[in-house]
């Protein structure tokens, strides 16, 4: 579960008051709002990447708001992806692994099951320079859900694809979501993408939230 | 729209160079290949003119000296002991710069704290204080109480410390400006996502934005070494001019100027070319390689 409990968060001149959100454990929440209405700097407050002035943020039941971004267990794919250009694809989706001191065995393990399930298995030792939106998207998601994360924060990941990309993205999700019951917040304006994903909406607007029926 | 068009009319036979013939706008549109042919060439006659400058000092120097006037320059002990003396001051004095350049630049770029712009200011110090100046208080700052408790344990003025000490001072100030604009270049973003992938901010420093940084890392050591490398007042007044001792190639350029062997001056300032030219083009074929960019 993703609760923000009366949340305010402060950015310059910008800030948001008492943002409430739940979304259900394994349920597919959808945030949208207008360019501008602060959905990045929400879900930068829940990765712990930006300060939380008042209320409580609560991840599967366990209060983090005051933990940093490597103790959420968090899965986070930015807007613009930002994969690490010095990196090989393989060595992508092994980051958070190294970092957890996973055997090499289990990281090789690991990094060929998520290949498989991402087919992104023919660009394990690219570099990011000269992969395609969808390409890259793919090694994000892999990157974002190779150490299991408790949840899954999606900023606009399908922005800057065309329709047909769009489309095989929406298809990817789904079967990944099958395949690894996990609680996603999935930000966007695009409503289309949003009913396609979606279990719950909320809508930003004025620094308000609200919950949108289905 | 109707009650524009007269106006527009007017507008349009108002301007003569506008061919009157053709009533379409695209007519209308200025002819701009030949402004714009001009514009580019007055550009490319000021950067070649500059260019012209630098190959012309280049040619002036090679045409003066005679193979012979720099086989004689190499053979003297004093010039080689001169020439060692720099490759590994300048290699010292690089790598402390990077090593203060580094941190301070990744600190500069991503940190806010109070003082932060006074901090930068400091920094422009070595940069902008004139050579002679530079040297002068780095004699007197080793006159103090401090200076000579380090000389107690380090001889510094006048002899080889002073030299790199003289060189770190200044190369520093353009290293960590460097590194400073590298990683303001670099986008944050990345090192955030590696925080919530479960790094430490060190972790994510040294696996994320460090190796993003290797382009920008090896700009600020090739130009802290080339700086180094031709640094000579701050030396001349801290470290002096004795040779054997305190000498490195650009001090044996004054003191064969200043005993009028111009052969000798002009011979040994090709051997700081030649040298600088080898040392920044390894940096560039090395730094470069496995990075993809070669």
């Amino acid at each position: 579960m993703i609760s923000l409990s009366e949340i305010s968060v402060h950015q310059g001149t910008f800030s948001l008051q008492d943002i409430a959100i739940e979304v259900p454990t394994g349920a597919y929440g959808v945030l949208m709002g207008k360019t501008g209405s602060g959905k990045t700097t929400l879900l930068e407050a829940i990765c712990g990447l930006r300060r939380v002035a008042a209320g409580s943020v609560r991840l599967m039941g366990r209060d983090v708001t005051r933990l940093k971004p490597a103790a959420r267990n968090i899965g986070y794919v930015p807007q613009d992806v930002a994969l690490f250009s010095t990196l090989t694809v393989r060595e992508h989706l092994a980051f958070a692994l190294v970092v957890r001191r996973w055997s090499r065995s289990a990281i090789q393990v690991r990094v060929d099951a998520l290949a498989q399930l991402l087919g992104i298995g023919q660009l394990l030792d690219r570099r990011p320079r000269g992969l395609s939106g969808g390409e890259a998207q793919r090694v994000a998601l892999g990157r974002a859900i190779a150490m299991h994360p408790d949840v899954l924060l999606f900023d606009e990941p399908f922005s800057a694809l065309d329709d047909d990309t769009r489309h095989e993205m929406y298809d990817l999700f789904r079967s990944i979501r099958k395949q690894m019951p996990v609680t996603v917040l999935h930000v966007t304006h695009n409503r289309d993408e949003a009913s396609r994903l979606g279990d719950c909406f909320f809508q930003l607007r004025d620094g308000r939230i609200r919950e949108v029926p289905r | 729209m109707k009650g524009e068009e007269p106006r527009q009319a007017s507008a349009m036979t108002s301007i003569p160079a506008v061919p009157a013939a053709s009533g379409d706008g695209a007519a209308a549109a200025p002819s701009g290949r030949s402004t714009d042919g001009l514009f580019l060439f007055g550009l490319s006659t000021l950067l070649g003119s500059y260019i012209v400058l630098i190959v012309g000092l280049l040619c002036a120097l090679g045409t003066f000296t005679t193979f012979s006037h720099i086989l004689a320059a190499i053979k003297t002990e004093e010039i080689r002991f001169a020439l060692r003396l720099s490759l590994i001051s300048c290699t010292m004095s690089t790598l402390l710069s990077l090593w203060v350049a580094i941190p301070g630049g990744y600190v500069l770029s991503r940190c806010k704290f109070p003082g932060r712009s006074l901090v930068d200011a400091v920094i422009d110090i070595p940069i902008i204080l004139p050579p002679l100046v530079m040297g002068l208080a780095l004699l007197i700052l080793f006159q103090t109480p401090l200076g000579r408790a380090v000389e107690r344990f380090v001889p510094v003025t006048f002899a080889a410390p002073s030299i790199v000490l003289a060189q770190f001072t200044v190369a520093c100030a353009f290293a960590v400006r460097t590194m400073r604009v590298t990683f303001d270049q670099i986008s944050p973003r990345a090192e955030q996502v590696a925080l919530t992938l479960g790094c430490r901010r060190s972790q994510a420093f040294w696996m994320v934005a460090l190796p993003e940084a290797r382009r920008g890392v090896l700009t600020a050591a090739t130009l802290a070494w080339a700086r180094s490398f031709g640094e000579f007042g701050p030396i001349l007044v801290f470290a002096g001019a004795t040779r054997m001792r305190t000498e490195v190639l650009p001090t044996s350029v004054f003191l064969e100027l200043s005993i009028g062997n111009i052969e000798a001056a002009a011979a040994v300032s090709l051997m700081m070319v030649v040298t600088a030219m080898v040392v920044l083009i390894l940096a560039r074929v090395f730094g470069l390689r496995g990075s993809g960019l070669l």
